[in-house]
């Protein structure tokens, strides 16, 4: 029986050799923290370079020294922009634009998601993806247009647009409800259909499913799409270049080039401490609406 | 508390027919089970009555009045559905009485109606929690407390247990029982399960493929069912059925199944049978529990089947055993105690009484 007998010195055969769970996963994290340090350090080298010239008078700028080290820090800088009434009126400006249009934003694009993802109507779904495509439109196509529009809106109504401050809470949120619009719709249609149902049975109408059920469910959604849009209209460049000009109407980012840049001569310092500045409220806002961003208020809604 | 009537409903979608015309009287205080397989129409024809759908066809008619055009937040009707859909951001107080509190009834009466569906369900202790802190069956309680405390005319229930594991669906099965015998509310209920229409309902409507295929006690569509859907759907096991002849003999009529087993057929069914003698295409049928070891009591006529025993299934209290008639499976219940053993030879007594003769063409039970 020879087919039967195996020769004894034989070992048994080895295991195959699976990777384990844990080398893998240890590989897998080593690879993540190699990329996420050098793309940490990427992102947050102009901000620190940003800070480290901050801290420097013209002198030592323009003196060849080692650019990553202040050999006399001054805080001259600081004071000298925070005690600027121009400044503080850019920044004032700036704020007041940035909640008006979250205000704007948020008016038009939540109930026109309410719509386009749940009342289902003729061509709601052709509605929702022109929404989105009018995002694709970049504003430098747009701003020439538009300003040859309130030109001529100028010429028939004697109401001037162009160089007032207001006139960005028109035009900015051309930029942000589509945007936000479409991440709503997107919330709204992981909001399980039965919900709304049972608000109809209970004897909600669609306004109040709007704002009692799906607005505090959605409310994650609505925290990110309200960030969006604030850091949209905060960061705007282009649009209140074109339209506004005196400097009591400028917002943050344009007020600080047209002010400190005077001919070629660049303030650099203050330059670099005005956009540090400008950067702290998004910065601020992200801070603390970060939880309610990852929060899933979804859960337990239905069969988990 | 109110009657619901449907009058030739018909549901379309787009060029396919979910409800096919529909006839239904639903008196006050009625607990009535829509049951059949999935896509059968029932869940459209309960959310047509909730006004979610749109009545193709037909009318709708509660308490006297058409309701077609009704919206849904003004039939003052409740509705549980299969997922429950609580409302994620709000306790479970808040859950019950929204519908309270967006009619303003005063906050006496809220917190009164909430306590006294909160005691009947016993979730009192459950009223600060947010859903996401419930099990499955304590959502379910809250989701029909929701439906209570509106204290409305009619309940609909969209298979509000086929999430529940097995044991929990038959506790809540007879919650929902108990909680009608208390609130007396007109209800009306879908399911796929049978047991849940069998054991819940005044009334069976049994549906297939958009259409009512019987509309019947319990006990009736049991043991009187009107066509073969209805006959294989309700029960289980499914009654077996096999093909068979009917033949005149000296000794009167008898159904015949296979060269060797033919039964005598009763007396009271023989006038019934007889212009189907000689025929092709009838189909005899027979539920297993009419199928045993035992002869029991009561029963008049009996077959005798020998059965070379294939299969076995002890379930506890009974034992299923299958083999082959005519090339048909067959399910019988036995004693757990008559020795059924893969491969013997079992000799099982067909309860004739109990038998039922289908018309292949016409589906239906002669």
């Amino acid at each position: 029986m020879a087919v039967a007998s195996l020769p004894a010195h034989d070992k048994p055969a080895s295991r195959p050799r699976y990777g384990s769970m844990s080398r893998d996963r240890r590989w897998a994290l080593r690879w993540s923290y190699f990329f996420l340090t050098v793309f940490a350090i990427f992102f947050l080298m102009p901000p620190v370079y940003m800070f480290i010239t901050s801290l420097k008078t013209s002198a030592e700028i323009s003196a060849a020294t080692n650019p990553w080290w202040v050999y006399q820090p001054t805080l001259a800088n600081y004071i000298a922009l925070l005690t600027s009434s121009q400044y503080l009126t850019f920044f004032r400006n700036s704020a007041i634009v940035s909640v008006i249009v979250v205000a704007i934003t948020m008016l038009i694009a939540v109930p026109a998601a309410f719509a386009l993802s749940r009342m289902k109507f003729w061509g709601s779904a052709t509605l929702a993806t022109g929404i989105f495509l009018t995002y694709l439109i970049p504003e430098t196509l747009l701003f020439i247009p538009l300003f040859k529009m309130f030109a001529i809106f100028y010429e028939y109504t004697d109401v001037q647009l162009i160089n007032r401050w207001w006139v960005l809470l028109l035009v900015y949120p051309t930029l942000t409800v589509p945007f936000c619009t479409w991440i709503m719709i997107g919330y709204f249609a992981s909001i399980p259909k039965e919900l709304d149902e049972a608000a109809l049975m209970d004897g909600a109408n669609y306004r109040q499913i709007l704002t009692r059920v799906f607005i505090p469910v959605a409310l994650p959604g609505l925290i990110a799409a309200t960030i969006f849009a604030f850091t949209v209209s905060w960061a705007q460049f282009l649009y209140p270049l074109a339209f506004t000009t005196s400097t009591d109407q400028l917002v943050l980012p344009v007020g600080i080039i047209t002010t400190l840049i005077k001919g070629d001569v660049f303030n650099w310092g203050q330059i670099m401490t005005g956009a540090l500045l400008g950067a702290a409220p998004p910065l601020v806002i992200y801070a603390f609406l970060m939880d309610y961003y990852i929060a899933g208020l979804t859960a337990g809604a239905t069969k988990g | 508390m109110a009657a619901v009537t449907l009058r030739r409903i018909v549901k379309r979608f787009d060029d396919t027919e979910a409800v096919r015309g529909i006839d239904l009287d639903i008196s006050d205080h009625e607990f009535v089970v829509l049951v059949g397989p999935s896509g059968c129409g029932k869940s459209t024809t309960l959310r047509m009555i909730a006004g979610l759908e749109d009545v193709s066809d037909g009318e709708i008619v509660v308490d006297g009045e058409v309701v077609n055009d009704v919206p849904p937040k003004d039939r003052d009707m409740a509705m549980v559905f299969q997922n429950y859909a609580l409302y994620p951001h709000m306790t479970v107080y808040e859950n019950m009485s929204f519908g309270l509190r967006l009619k303003r009834y005063p906050k006496s009466e809220i917190t009164r109606r909430v306590g006294e569906a909160a005691r009947i369900l016993e979730i009192t202790d459950l009223l600060d929690r947010k859903p996401r802190q419930l099990s499955g069956g304590q959502r379910q309680r809250v989701a029909m407390g929701r439906a209570i405390v509106r204290n409305p005319k009619v309940f609909l229930f969209d298979e509000p247990l086929s999430n529940l594991d097995a044991k929990l669906r038959v506790q809540m099965r007879t919650e929902i029982k108990r909680v009608h015998q208390k609130v007396r509310t007109t209800t009306i209920y879908v399911t796929h399960d049978q047991v849940e229409a069998m054991t819940l309902a005044d009334r069976v409507v049994v549906m297939h493929h958009g259409r009512i295929e019987q509309v019947g006690a319990p006990y009736d569509l049991y043991h009187a069912p009107a066509t073969r859907f209805v006959a294989g759907f309700i029960g289980s096991p499914a009654m077996n059925f096999i093909p068979c002849r009917l033949e005149t003999t000296d000794r009167g009529l008898q159904v015949r199944l296979s060269d060797r087993i033919a039964f005598a057929v009763p007396d009271g069914r023989a006038e019934r049978y007889r212009p189907h003698v000689g025929r092709d295409g009838l189909t005899f049928g027979l539920r297993p529990e009419h199928l045993t070891d035992a002869k029991p009591d009561g029963a008049r006529q009996f077959g005798y089947v020998e059965a070379a025993i294939e299969v076995v299934e002890p379930m506890g209290m009974e034992t299923l055993v299958y083999f082959t008639i005519n090339d048909t499976q067959v399910c019988g219940r036995v004693n757990p105690t008559a020795g059924a053993r893969e491969g013997n030879i079992m000799r099982l007594a067909a309860s004739l009484d109990n038998m039922h003769l289908i018309d292949d063409a016409t589906r239906r039970v002669i």
